[in-house]
């Protein structure tokens, strides 16, 4: 095989390393091994990723053929800016959470199950990866179930630890599957006056009968199921819990690319499949996603600020983050969107390595971790917590910071757009959490009340779980001091799809 | 018959498709059951299945096998495919979710969403407490 037929099948490799790979690491009763075959399959998809990336710099798209059917009777894997930039994001995201894995995992679930664990883990991961690619409307269905399955399995895996976890994975599987065939519903409205499922067929299509009440129901089914699957307020509610009580490890992972895969498709549909027809899609921007973008950015930052388990704090700031992502989509110019994937590259940053802290302040108390008990860990664990504390300034957007550059592109696009009311509750809401953050920090510097010498004591930092933490909190100050790669990709990828499929 | 009552007859396999659809959303929406929720999910999605033949079913169709010099009338069979597609991953959900009802039960030792719930909230608290003991013990 020549170095040119590679590259041609890159579309394809980057999906089909974790899909294929899944199963053997099921098969692997060595938990070091298994963990290896996992951090080779999101290792080869990063680096496809990145290849992806480099060839579509050029602003135009190219596709690849699954089985060599041409579209639109065969399925085809679309790579564009757009899909290139959020695989990128997810793959590179997947490779540090899986490096992180292989401490924290352990000390989460049984020995026996890390296998299945590292399994479902490459199965997420493919799902979620061949969600962004595939350019075939029915075959999206597949992948998210692929992706949502896999992900409740991994939820599940907290019960160890905490049995909460069930009911969590349980809320999971019966809202992502009622929001999944929901999604499935209106593609079927769709294909039954259109005849397509191939998206970019279905872009040139849905125009010639966009008068059709056909199209506006399949349209308000696609969006409701997909709403749910990026938890957007108020389908938010399976999103807290499931993150607060699956293993830390797992929390990372999909805190960082879980919903991101959803929200891109969000914006795909909306602004390429549903294109022809731009009252639709203007409306929705402008009527739905904006008000439940901002519902959803007070609320997240509000009950943040009241919660007191650290990982379902963080899970409700991403609620509120997810909502800076979809008023980005809502403004529906092309400064919006790049500012929406901006800060699908950023939160992916902010959100993974916030995870990732915790993660290690949970394995380095061997429990779940609430406020009062991180009193005084500032101390004890000085490595973790300060990049724990780059990661949170980034979250609330300090200048030289990765949220910053997120924050400076979204209220530029909102002045831009002319949306004064919309920028200031924007800047309202960042000072809102500044108060969940500050909450956290003064907790983190001041000794609890009669402390034991013990509980003073320093913990034992592994670099196993720090260094992947540090590669983030790296990467949070990186895109904060030169945003110019991510912002460009960003750009780059708002253009394309306002500029037509 | 009016006009609108003989469409409302002759498309009577959508009107089955929205009775099932609904119905099964209201069982996922008001079951206390676990078990009966999932019930609702698989109704739920085999009003899907059916809408998606329905769509490609033509009054009198066969098979789409092509034979030389013929010109059969046969329904689309992509549906049909597709739908084989959901079937499974329904399945797949299906199985995963009562596997996960299993262990709730051997977890929680019920399976009716407010006992659990209950129990889940009575975790929030005295876990707190009873976390900390070993440590301060040690």
């Amino acid at each position: 095989m020549t170095i040119v037929q590679v590259i041609a099948n890159l579309p394809a490799l980057v999906v089909v390393i974790p899909l294929l790979l899944s199963p053997i690491v099921a098969l692997t009763p060595v938990a070091g091994l298994a963990w290896v075959l996992a951090v080779l399959g999101t290792g080869g998809a990063l680096f496809c990723a990145v290849l992806l990336q480099g060839a579509v710099t050029g602003g135009a798209g190219f596709s690849y053929f699954l089985g060599n059917w041409p579209p639109p009777w065969g399925i085809e894997f679309v790579v564009d800016p757009v899909s290139a930039f959020t695989v990128l994001v997810m793959a590179a995201l997947a490779f540090v959470a899986t490096l992180f894995a292989r401490g924290a995992l352990p000390a989460e679930i049984a020995e026996g199950d890390a296998g299945k664990a590292y399994s479902a883990w490459l199965l997420a991961c493919g799902g979620l990866s061949g969600l962004v690619l595939t350019g075939d409307a029915f075959n999206l269905f597949v992948f998210l179930e692929i992706s949502a399955l896999s992900s409740v399995i991994l939820i599940a895996l907290g019960a160890g630890r905490d049995r909460r976890a069930l009911i969590a994975g349980y809320n999971y599987l019966i809202i992502g599957a009622v929001g999944a065939t929901f999604y499935v519903i209106g593609v079927g409205f769709i294909y039954a006056v259109t005849g397509s499922l191939n998206m970019a067929d279905l872009a040139v299509r849905i125009p010639e009968v966009a008068e059709t009440n056909v199209v506006r129901i399949g349209f308000g089914f696609m969006m409701a199921g997909l709403l749910v699957k990026a938890a957007i307020f108020p389908v938010h509610v399976w999103l807290p819990a499931a993150y607060a009580f699956a293993p830390s490890a797992v929390s990372a992972l999909l805190a960082a690319i879980a919903t991101k895969a959803s929200l891109y498709i969000i914006a795909r549909v909306m602004f390429g499949v549903f294109a022809g027809v731009p009252d639709l899609a203007a409306f929705t921007a402008e009527f739905i996603l904006i008000p439940l973008a901002l519902a959803g950015i007070f609320l997240g930052t509000i009950l943040a600020i009241y919660e007191n388990d650290i990982k379902k704090l963080l899970a409700f700031s991403s609620v509120a983050q997810i909502g800076y992502i979809a008023l980005g989509f809502g403004v529906a110019t092309t400064a919006g969107l790049a500012a929406g994937f901006v800060h699908i590259g950023n939160h992916a940053l902010i959100k993974g390595g916030l995870f990732l802290a915790v993660g290690c302040y949970a394995v380095a108390l061997g429990r779940r971790v609430n406020l009062g008990q991180m009193a005084g860990l500032g101390r004890r664990m000085p490595i973790t917590t300060t990049a724990f504390l780059i990661c949170g300034l980034s979250l609330i957007g300090l200048p030289l910071t990765a949220g910053f550059i997120s924050k400076l592109y979204l209220v530029r696009a909102l002045l831009e757009a002319e949306m004064i009311m919309v920028m200031l509750l924007v800047m309202g809401s960042s000072a809102l959490s500044v108060v969940y953050l500050w909450k956290i920090v003064e907790v983190l510097w001041t000794p609890g009340e009669g402390e034991t010498p013990v509980r003073q004591a320093p913990v034992r930092e592994t670099p196993a779980l720090y260094l992947p933490l540090w590669i983030i909190a790296i990467a949070n100050i990186w895109f904060g001091v030169a945003p110019a790669p991510l912002v460009d990709a960003a750009t780059r990828a708002a253009m394309y799809l306002t500029g037509g499929m | 018959m009016s006009a609108p009552l003989a469409t409302l007859v002759e498309s009577w396999n959508y009107l089955v498709v929205i009775c099932l659809m609904m119905g099964g959303l209201f069982i996922v929406i008001s079951q206390n059951n676990l078990v009966k929720k999932l019930v609702g999910l698989a109704i739920f999605q085999t009003s899907v299945f059916l809408f998606y033949i329905s769509v490609g079913k033509i009054a009198g169709g066969t098979a789409p096998i092509l034979l030389k010099g013929d010109e059969t009338l046969y329904s689309n069979p992509l549906p049909h495919v597709l739908i084989l597609t959901a079937i499974v991953v329904g399945v797949a959900t299906t199985a995963l979710g009562l596997a996960l009802v299993l262990r709730i039960n051997a977890a929680f030792g019920s399976i009716e969403d407010d006992e659990v719930l209950s129990m889940k909230a009575a975790d929030a608290e005295p876990r707190g407490r009873r976390d900390r003991s070993p440590e301060d013990a040690a």
